[in-house]
Protein backbone atom coordinates (compact mmCIF):
# COMPACT_ATOMS: atom_id res chain seq x y z
CA UNK A 1 0.00 0.00 0.00
CA UNK A 2 1.03 3.57 -0.59
CA UNK A 3 3.45 4.70 2.12
CA UNK A 4 3.68 8.28 0.86
CA UNK A 5 1.36 9.67 3.54
CA UNK A 6 3.21 8.21 6.50
CA UNK A 7 6.66 8.92 5.08
CA UNK A 8 5.64 12.55 4.53
CA UNK A 9 4.28 12.79 8.07
CA UNK A 10 7.52 11.30 9.43
CA UNK A 11 9.68 13.80 7.56
CA UNK A 12 7.58 16.75 8.74
CA UNK A 13 7.65 15.53 12.37
CA UNK A 14 11.44 15.14 12.15
CA UNK A 15 11.93 18.64 10.72
CA UNK A 16 9.55 20.27 13.22
CA UNK A 17 11.24 18.49 16.14
CA UNK A 18 14.64 19.88 15.12
CA UNK A 19 13.15 23.32 14.56
CA UNK A 20 11.52 23.41 18.00
CA UNK A 21 14.89 22.62 19.60
CA UNK A 22 16.54 25.40 17.56
CA UNK A 23 13.88 27.79 18.86
CA UNK A 24 14.24 26.89 22.50
CA UNK A 25 13.03 23.38 23.41
CA UNK A 26 15.49 21.20 25.40
CA UNK A 27 17.98 19.21 23.30
CA UNK A 28 16.56 16.10 21.59
CA UNK A 29 13.15 17.15 22.96
CA UNK A 30 11.52 18.84 20.00
CA UNK A 31 8.67 16.46 20.60
CA UNK A 32 8.26 14.13 23.55
CA UNK A 33 4.72 13.24 24.52
CA UNK A 34 5.73 11.72 27.87
CA UNK A 35 7.99 14.65 28.83
CA UNK A 36 5.39 17.19 27.78
CA UNK A 37 2.60 15.45 29.70
CA UNK A 38 4.96 15.51 32.71
CA UNK A 39 5.54 19.25 32.19
CA UNK A 40 1.80 19.86 31.93
CA UNK A 41 1.24 17.85 35.13
CA UNK A 42 3.80 20.18 36.75
CA UNK A 43 2.21 23.32 35.31
CA UNK A 44 -1.13 22.26 36.82
CA UNK A 45 0.56 21.75 40.19
CA UNK A 46 -0.01 17.99 40.22
CA UNK A 47 3.66 17.62 41.10
CA UNK A 48 6.13 20.11 42.55
CA UNK A 49 9.29 19.27 40.59
CA UNK A 50 10.25 22.90 39.93
CA UNK A 51 12.34 22.15 36.85
CA UNK A 52 9.66 20.40 34.82
CA UNK A 53 6.60 22.65 34.88
CA UNK A 54 5.31 24.17 31.67
CA UNK A 55 2.02 24.11 29.79
CA UNK A 56 3.44 22.63 26.57
CA UNK A 57 1.54 24.12 23.60
CA UNK A 58 2.74 21.25 21.38
CA UNK A 59 0.36 18.84 23.17
CA UNK A 60 -2.52 21.31 23.04
CA UNK A 61 -1.94 21.87 19.32
CA UNK A 62 -1.65 18.17 18.66
CA UNK A 63 -5.02 17.45 20.24
CA UNK A 64 -6.75 20.34 18.48
CA UNK A 65 -5.13 19.49 15.13
CA UNK A 66 -6.20 15.85 15.34
CA UNK A 67 -9.69 16.94 16.46
CA UNK A 68 -10.13 19.26 13.48
CA UNK A 69 -8.77 16.63 11.08
CA UNK A 70 -11.14 14.01 12.49
CA UNK A 71 -14.11 16.40 12.19
CA UNK A 72 -13.12 17.27 8.63
CA UNK A 73 -12.93 13.65 7.54
CA UNK A 74 -16.06 12.63 9.49
CA UNK A 75 -13.95 10.25 11.56
CA UNK A 76 -14.82 11.97 14.81
CA UNK A 77 -16.96 9.53 16.74
CA UNK A 78 -17.62 9.35 20.46
CA UNK A 79 -16.96 5.81 21.64
CA UNK A 80 -15.89 4.25 24.91
CA UNK A 81 -16.63 1.77 27.62
CA UNK A 82 -13.85 -0.72 26.88
CA UNK A 83 -12.07 -1.24 30.22
CA UNK A 84 -11.45 2.43 31.04
CA UNK A 85 -9.87 1.82 34.46
CA UNK A 86 -7.53 -0.87 33.13
CA UNK A 87 -6.43 1.67 30.55
CA UNK A 88 -5.92 4.31 33.22
CA UNK A 89 -3.54 1.95 35.03
CA UNK A 90 -1.76 0.96 31.81
CA UNK A 91 -1.32 4.65 30.96
CA UNK A 92 -0.04 5.37 34.45
CA UNK A 93 2.64 2.67 34.31
CA UNK A 94 3.51 3.41 30.67
CA UNK A 95 4.53 6.94 31.55
CA UNK A 96 6.45 5.83 34.64
CA UNK A 97 8.46 3.53 32.35
CA UNK A 98 9.03 6.32 29.86
CA UNK A 99 10.08 8.79 32.57
CA UNK A 100 12.56 6.26 33.96
CA UNK A 101 14.09 6.10 30.47
CA UNK A 102 13.49 9.85 29.98
CA UNK A 103 11.38 9.91 26.85
CA UNK A 104 8.45 8.40 25.00
CA UNK A 105 9.04 6.32 21.84
CA UNK A 106 9.01 9.53 19.78
CA UNK A 107 11.79 11.13 21.83
CA UNK A 108 13.63 7.80 21.81
CA UNK A 109 13.81 8.07 18.01
CA UNK A 110 14.95 11.70 18.23
CA UNK A 111 17.62 10.78 20.81
CA UNK A 112 18.83 7.92 18.65
CA UNK A 113 18.98 10.19 15.59
CA UNK A 114 21.19 12.64 17.50
CA UNK A 115 23.67 9.92 18.45
CA UNK A 116 22.45 9.15 21.99
CA UNK A 117 23.30 5.45 22.09
CA UNK A 118 21.41 4.98 25.39
CA UNK A 119 18.30 5.26 23.25
CA UNK A 120 19.42 2.13 21.44
CA UNK A 121 19.08 0.21 24.70
CA UNK A 122 15.67 1.87 25.01
CA UNK A 123 14.72 0.70 21.52
CA UNK A 124 15.70 -2.89 22.32
CA UNK A 125 13.68 -2.64 25.54
CA UNK A 126 10.68 -1.14 23.72
CA UNK A 127 10.78 -3.92 21.10
CA UNK A 128 11.04 -6.55 23.85
CA UNK A 129 8.05 -5.07 25.67
CA UNK A 130 6.04 -4.96 22.45
CA UNK A 131 7.00 -8.57 21.65
CA UNK A 132 5.71 -9.75 25.04
CA UNK A 133 2.52 -7.76 24.44
CA UNK A 134 2.09 -9.43 21.05
CA UNK A 135 2.35 -12.84 22.74
CA UNK A 136 -0.42 -11.79 25.13
CA UNK A 137 -2.55 -10.48 22.24
CA UNK A 138 -2.08 -13.79 20.42
CA UNK A 139 -3.21 -15.58 23.60
CA UNK A 140 -6.52 -13.71 23.41
CA UNK A 141 -5.89 -10.49 25.35
CA UNK A 142 -8.65 -7.95 24.78
CA UNK A 143 -9.99 -4.86 26.53
CA UNK A 144 -13.35 -5.47 24.92
CA UNK A 145 -15.44 -3.47 22.47
CA UNK A 146 -15.87 0.28 22.64
CA UNK A 147 -19.52 1.27 22.21
CA UNK A 148 -20.92 4.43 20.64
CA UNK A 149 -21.65 7.07 23.30
CA UNK A 150 -23.36 10.46 23.40
CA UNK A 151 -21.49 12.84 21.15
CA UNK A 152 -20.87 15.37 23.92
CA UNK A 153 -18.49 12.99 25.74
CA UNK A 154 -16.06 13.09 22.86
CA UNK A 155 -15.95 16.90 22.88
CA UNK A 156 -14.78 17.03 26.49
CA UNK A 157 -11.15 16.12 25.76
CA UNK A 158 -10.65 18.71 22.98
CA UNK A 159 -12.44 21.21 25.25
CA UNK A 160 -9.87 20.48 27.97
CA UNK A 161 -7.10 21.18 25.45
CA UNK A 162 -8.81 24.44 24.53
CA UNK A 163 -9.02 25.39 28.22
CA UNK A 164 -5.29 24.74 28.62
CA UNK A 165 -4.68 26.92 25.56
CA UNK A 166 -6.51 29.79 27.25
CA UNK A 167 -4.31 29.27 30.35
CA UNK A 168 -1.18 29.14 28.17
CA UNK A 169 -2.10 32.48 26.59
CA UNK A 170 -3.25 34.46 29.65
CA UNK A 171 -0.82 32.72 32.07
CA UNK A 172 -2.86 32.91 35.27
CA UNK A 173 -0.93 32.82 38.58
CA UNK A 174 -2.10 29.31 39.49
CA UNK A 175 -0.30 27.80 36.49
CA UNK A 176 3.30 26.93 37.38
CA UNK A 177 6.16 27.66 34.99
CA UNK A 178 9.78 26.59 35.59
CA UNK A 179 12.38 29.30 36.07
CA UNK A 180 15.22 26.88 35.31
CA UNK A 181 15.72 23.36 33.96
CA UNK A 182 13.98 21.66 31.01
CA UNK A 183 10.61 23.24 31.85
CA UNK A 184 12.07 26.72 31.37
CA UNK A 185 13.35 25.84 27.91
CA UNK A 186 10.70 26.19 25.25
CA UNK A 187 10.03 27.47 21.77
CA UNK A 188 7.71 30.52 21.47
CA UNK A 189 4.04 29.73 22.11
CA UNK A 190 2.79 30.38 18.57
CA UNK A 191 5.51 28.26 16.99
CA UNK A 192 5.04 25.35 19.42
CA UNK A 193 1.26 25.51 19.00
CA UNK A 194 1.53 25.63 15.20
CA UNK A 195 3.93 22.69 15.13
CA UNK A 196 1.57 20.74 17.38
CA UNK A 197 -1.43 21.52 15.16
CA UNK A 198 0.41 20.34 12.05
CA UNK A 199 1.64 17.14 13.69
CA UNK A 200 -1.85 16.51 15.05
CA UNK A 201 -3.38 16.74 11.58
CA UNK A 202 -0.67 14.59 9.99
CA UNK A 203 -0.74 11.98 12.77
CA UNK A 204 -4.53 11.71 12.52
CA UNK A 205 -4.40 11.27 8.75
CA UNK A 206 -1.46 8.86 8.64
CA UNK A 207 -2.20 6.93 11.93
CA UNK A 208 1.47 7.48 12.86
CA UNK A 209 2.39 5.29 15.86
CA UNK A 210 5.81 4.19 17.05
CA UNK A 211 4.67 1.20 19.12
CA UNK A 212 2.24 0.14 16.39
CA UNK A 213 5.12 0.08 13.92
CA UNK A 214 7.04 -2.53 15.88
CA UNK A 215 3.84 -4.42 16.73
CA UNK A 216 2.59 -4.69 13.15
CA UNK A 217 5.99 -5.79 11.95
CA UNK A 218 6.14 -8.61 14.51
CA UNK A 219 2.50 -9.64 13.98
CA UNK A 220 2.01 -9.23 10.24
CA UNK A 221 5.41 -8.29 8.77
CA UNK A 222 3.59 -5.09 7.85
CA UNK A 223 5.98 -2.12 7.51
CA UNK A 224 3.49 0.73 6.99
CA UNK A 225 3.77 2.29 10.46
CA UNK A 226 7.42 1.33 10.77
CA UNK A 227 8.08 3.49 7.71
CA UNK A 228 6.93 6.57 9.65
CA UNK A 229 9.29 5.64 12.46
CA UNK A 230 12.16 5.27 9.95
CA UNK A 231 11.33 8.58 8.25
CA UNK A 232 11.53 10.47 11.55
CA UNK A 233 14.81 8.74 12.43
CA UNK A 234 16.43 9.46 9.09
CA UNK A 235 15.20 13.07 8.89
CA UNK A 236 16.35 13.89 12.42
CA UNK A 237 19.67 12.11 11.81
CA UNK A 238 20.43 14.09 8.65
CA UNK A 239 19.20 17.26 10.33
CA UNK A 240 21.47 16.72 13.35
CA UNK A 241 24.44 16.25 11.04
CA UNK A 242 23.60 19.40 9.10
CA UNK A 243 23.07 21.45 12.29
CA UNK A 244 26.22 20.01 13.84
CA UNK A 245 24.36 18.76 16.92
CA UNK A 246 25.05 15.07 16.24
CA UNK A 247 27.17 13.52 19.00
CA UNK A 248 27.55 9.75 19.21
CA UNK A 249 28.10 8.18 22.62
CA UNK A 250 26.63 7.08 25.92
CA UNK A 251 27.83 9.72 28.39
CA UNK A 252 26.81 13.36 28.78
CA UNK A 253 23.85 13.06 26.43
CA UNK A 254 21.18 15.74 26.98
CA UNK A 255 18.46 14.80 29.49
CA UNK A 256 19.51 11.14 29.54
CA UNK A 257 21.34 8.67 31.75
CA UNK A 258 23.67 5.81 30.83
CA UNK A 259 22.15 3.12 33.04
CA UNK A 260 21.74 0.28 30.53
CA UNK A 261 19.50 -1.96 32.60
CA UNK A 262 16.96 0.72 33.48
CA UNK A 263 16.96 2.27 30.02
CA UNK A 264 16.05 -1.19 28.76
CA UNK A 265 13.51 -2.05 31.47
CA UNK A 266 11.90 1.40 31.53
CA UNK A 267 11.17 1.21 27.82
CA UNK A 268 10.11 -2.45 28.12
CA UNK A 269 7.46 -1.35 30.64
CA UNK A 270 6.38 1.48 28.35
CA UNK A 271 6.30 -0.76 25.29
CA UNK A 272 4.33 -3.53 26.96
CA UNK A 273 1.81 -1.08 28.44
CA UNK A 274 1.37 0.75 25.13
CA UNK A 275 0.92 -2.32 22.97
CA UNK A 276 -1.83 -3.40 25.37
CA UNK A 277 -3.31 0.09 24.98
CA UNK A 278 -3.28 -0.19 21.19
CA UNK A 279 -0.66 2.51 20.61
CA UNK A 280 2.01 4.88 21.85
CA UNK A 281 1.24 8.11 23.79
CA UNK A 282 1.07 10.09 20.53
CA UNK A 283 -1.56 7.71 19.19
CA UNK A 284 -3.52 7.87 22.47
CA UNK A 285 -3.68 11.67 22.19
CA UNK A 286 -4.91 11.45 18.59
CA UNK A 287 -7.42 8.76 19.44
CA UNK A 288 -8.73 10.80 22.39
CA UNK A 289 -9.09 13.79 20.05
CA UNK A 290 -11.08 11.59 17.64
CA UNK A 291 -13.66 11.03 20.37
CA UNK A 292 -12.41 7.84 22.04
CA UNK A 293 -13.18 8.51 25.70
CA UNK A 294 -11.22 5.43 26.80
CA UNK A 295 -8.12 6.98 25.25
CA UNK A 296 -8.93 10.23 27.06
CA UNK A 297 -9.01 8.26 30.33
CA UNK A 298 -5.65 6.75 29.33
CA UNK A 299 -4.21 10.27 29.01
CA UNK A 300 -5.59 11.07 32.47
CA UNK A 301 -3.75 7.97 33.72
CA UNK A 302 -0.58 9.30 32.12
CA UNK A 303 -1.08 12.70 33.74
CA UNK A 304 -1.47 11.06 37.15
CA UNK A 305 1.44 8.70 36.40
CA UNK A 306 3.68 11.67 35.60
CA UNK A 307 2.68 13.31 38.87
CA UNK A 308 3.32 10.08 40.79
CA UNK A 309 6.70 9.67 39.06
CA UNK A 310 7.85 13.04 40.40
CA UNK A 311 6.01 13.13 43.73
CA UNK A 312 7.42 9.71 44.68
CA UNK A 313 10.87 10.32 43.15
CA UNK A 314 10.63 7.59 40.53
CA UNK A 315 11.73 9.40 37.36
CA UNK A 316 15.19 8.97 35.88
CA UNK A 317 17.69 11.81 36.20
CA UNK A 318 20.98 12.44 34.34
CA UNK A 319 22.63 10.71 37.33
CA UNK A 320 20.61 7.54 36.90
CA UNK A 321 17.42 5.91 38.15
CA UNK A 322 16.56 6.18 41.88
CA UNK A 323 15.94 2.95 43.80
CA UNK A 324 12.25 3.84 44.12
CA UNK A 325 12.06 4.21 40.34
CA UNK A 326 13.66 0.80 39.85
CA UNK A 327 11.14 -0.75 42.22
CA UNK A 328 8.27 1.03 40.43
CA UNK A 329 9.38 -0.39 37.07
CA UNK A 330 9.42 -3.94 38.44
CA UNK A 331 6.02 -3.49 40.11
CA UNK A 332 4.74 -1.94 36.90
CA UNK A 333 5.95 -4.84 34.76
CA UNK A 334 4.20 -7.29 37.11
CA UNK A 335 0.91 -5.33 37.21
CA UNK A 336 0.81 -4.68 33.48
CA UNK A 337 1.67 -8.29 32.66
CA UNK A 338 -1.11 -9.43 34.99
CA UNK A 339 -3.61 -7.13 33.27
CA UNK A 340 -2.38 -8.48 29.94
CA UNK A 341 -2.74 -12.10 30.89
CA UNK A 342 -6.14 -11.78 32.55
CA UNK A 343 -8.06 -9.36 30.29
CA UNK A 344 -10.38 -11.39 28.09
CA UNK A 345 -13.30 -10.47 25.84
CA UNK A 346 -16.62 -10.49 27.70
CA UNK A 347 -18.83 -13.22 26.29
CA UNK A 348 -21.77 -11.94 24.30
CA UNK A 349 -24.12 -13.94 26.52
CA UNK A 350 -22.94 -11.98 29.57
CA UNK A 351 -23.35 -8.56 28.00
CA UNK A 352 -26.38 -6.46 28.72
CA UNK A 353 -28.73 -6.82 25.79
CA UNK A 354 -29.67 -3.19 25.28
CA UNK A 355 -31.66 -3.90 22.12
CA UNK A 356 -34.11 -6.22 23.90
CA UNK A 357 -34.74 -3.61 26.60
CA UNK A 358 -35.54 -0.81 24.16
CA UNK A 359 -37.78 -3.10 22.16
CA UNK A 360 -39.99 -3.59 25.17
CA UNK A 361 -40.58 0.13 25.77
CA UNK B 1 -18.26 -19.95 1.10
CA UNK B 2 -18.97 -16.67 2.85
CA UNK B 3 -18.16 -15.74 6.43
CA UNK B 4 -18.56 -12.75 8.68
CA UNK B 5 -16.20 -10.92 11.05
CA UNK B 6 -17.49 -8.26 13.43
CA UNK B 7 -14.56 -6.01 14.32
CA UNK B 8 -16.57 -3.01 15.50
CA UNK B 9 -15.26 -1.22 18.57
CA UNK B 10 -12.12 -3.31 18.84
CA UNK B 11 -8.69 -1.87 19.51
CA UNK B 12 -5.70 -2.19 17.19
CA UNK B 13 -4.51 -4.79 16.22
CA UNK B 14 -7.52 -7.01 17.05
CA UNK B 15 -9.56 -6.29 13.88
CA UNK B 16 -6.68 -7.27 11.60
CA UNK B 17 -5.90 -10.30 13.72
CA UNK B 18 -9.52 -11.54 13.54
CA UNK B 19 -9.56 -11.16 9.76
CA UNK B 20 -6.20 -12.90 9.43
CA UNK B 21 -7.48 -15.85 11.48
CA UNK B 22 -10.64 -16.02 9.38
CA UNK B 23 -8.59 -16.03 6.19
CA UNK B 24 -6.55 -18.95 7.51
CA UNK B 25 -9.73 -20.77 8.59
CA UNK B 26 -11.10 -20.52 5.06
CA UNK B 27 -7.87 -21.91 3.65
CA UNK B 28 -6.72 -18.60 2.19
CA UNK B 29 -9.62 -18.03 -0.22
CA UNK B 30 -13.31 -17.32 -0.34
CA UNK B 31 -15.43 -14.37 0.74
CA UNK B 32 -15.40 -12.55 4.07
CA UNK B 33 -17.69 -9.72 5.17
CA UNK B 34 -16.07 -7.51 7.79
CA UNK B 35 -17.90 -4.89 9.86
CA UNK B 36 -15.73 -2.03 11.16
CA UNK B 37 -16.47 1.42 12.58
CA UNK B 38 -13.09 3.16 12.51
CA UNK B 39 -10.99 4.50 9.68
CA UNK B 40 -7.89 2.90 11.16
CA UNK B 41 -9.39 -0.60 11.17
CA UNK B 42 -10.71 -0.10 7.62
CA UNK B 43 -7.27 0.90 6.33
CA UNK B 44 -5.40 -1.79 8.25
CA UNK B 45 -7.70 -4.59 7.06
CA UNK B 46 -7.57 -3.31 3.48
CA UNK B 47 -3.78 -3.29 3.66
CA UNK B 48 -3.65 -6.85 5.00
CA UNK B 49 -6.13 -8.10 2.41
CA UNK B 50 -4.31 -6.49 -0.51
CA UNK B 51 -0.98 -7.88 0.64
CA UNK B 52 -2.52 -11.38 0.65
CA UNK B 53 -4.10 -10.97 -2.79
CA UNK B 54 -7.70 -10.43 -1.64
CA UNK B 55 -9.92 -7.92 -3.46
CA UNK B 56 -11.61 -5.39 -1.19
CA UNK B 57 -14.81 -3.47 -1.80
CA UNK B 58 -16.04 -0.88 0.69
CA UNK B 59 -19.70 -0.27 1.54
CA UNK B 60 -20.41 2.65 3.84
CA UNK B 61 -23.48 2.08 6.03
CA UNK B 62 -24.03 5.20 8.11
CA UNK B 63 -21.48 5.21 10.91
CA UNK B 64 -20.28 1.74 10.04
CA UNK B 65 -18.38 0.28 7.14
CA UNK B 66 -18.76 -3.13 5.59
CA UNK B 67 -15.70 -4.49 3.84
CA UNK B 68 -16.18 -7.32 1.41
CA UNK B 69 -13.03 -9.37 0.95
CA UNK B 70 -12.91 -11.77 -1.99
CA UNK B 71 -10.26 -14.15 -3.24
CA UNK B 72 -11.20 -16.69 -5.91
CA UNK B 73 -8.34 -19.17 -5.88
Amino acid sequence: MDKGKILGAGVVVGVLALMLVQYGNPANMGFCIACFIRDIAGALGLHQAAKVQYLRPEIIGLVLGAFVAALGTREFKTVGGASALSRFVLGLFAIIGFLVFLGCPLRMVLRLAAGDLNAFLGLIGLAAGVAVGVLLINRGYSLGRAQPQSRIGGYIFPALALTLLVFAVIQPAFIFASKEGPGSMHAPLALALGAGLLVGILAQRSRLCMVGGIRDFILFRDTYLLAGFAAILLTAFIGSLVLGTFKAGFVNQPTAHADWVWNFLGMALGGLSCVLLGGCPLRQLVSAAEGNTDSAVTIMGMLVGAAVAHNFGLAGTPQGVPLAGQAAVLVGLAVVFFIGISSRPVLQAKQVAAKDLTARQ
Amino acid sequence: MESMVDARGLLCPEPVLLVKKEMARLGGKGEIRVMVNSGTARENITRLANSQGWKVTVHQQGDETELRLIKQS
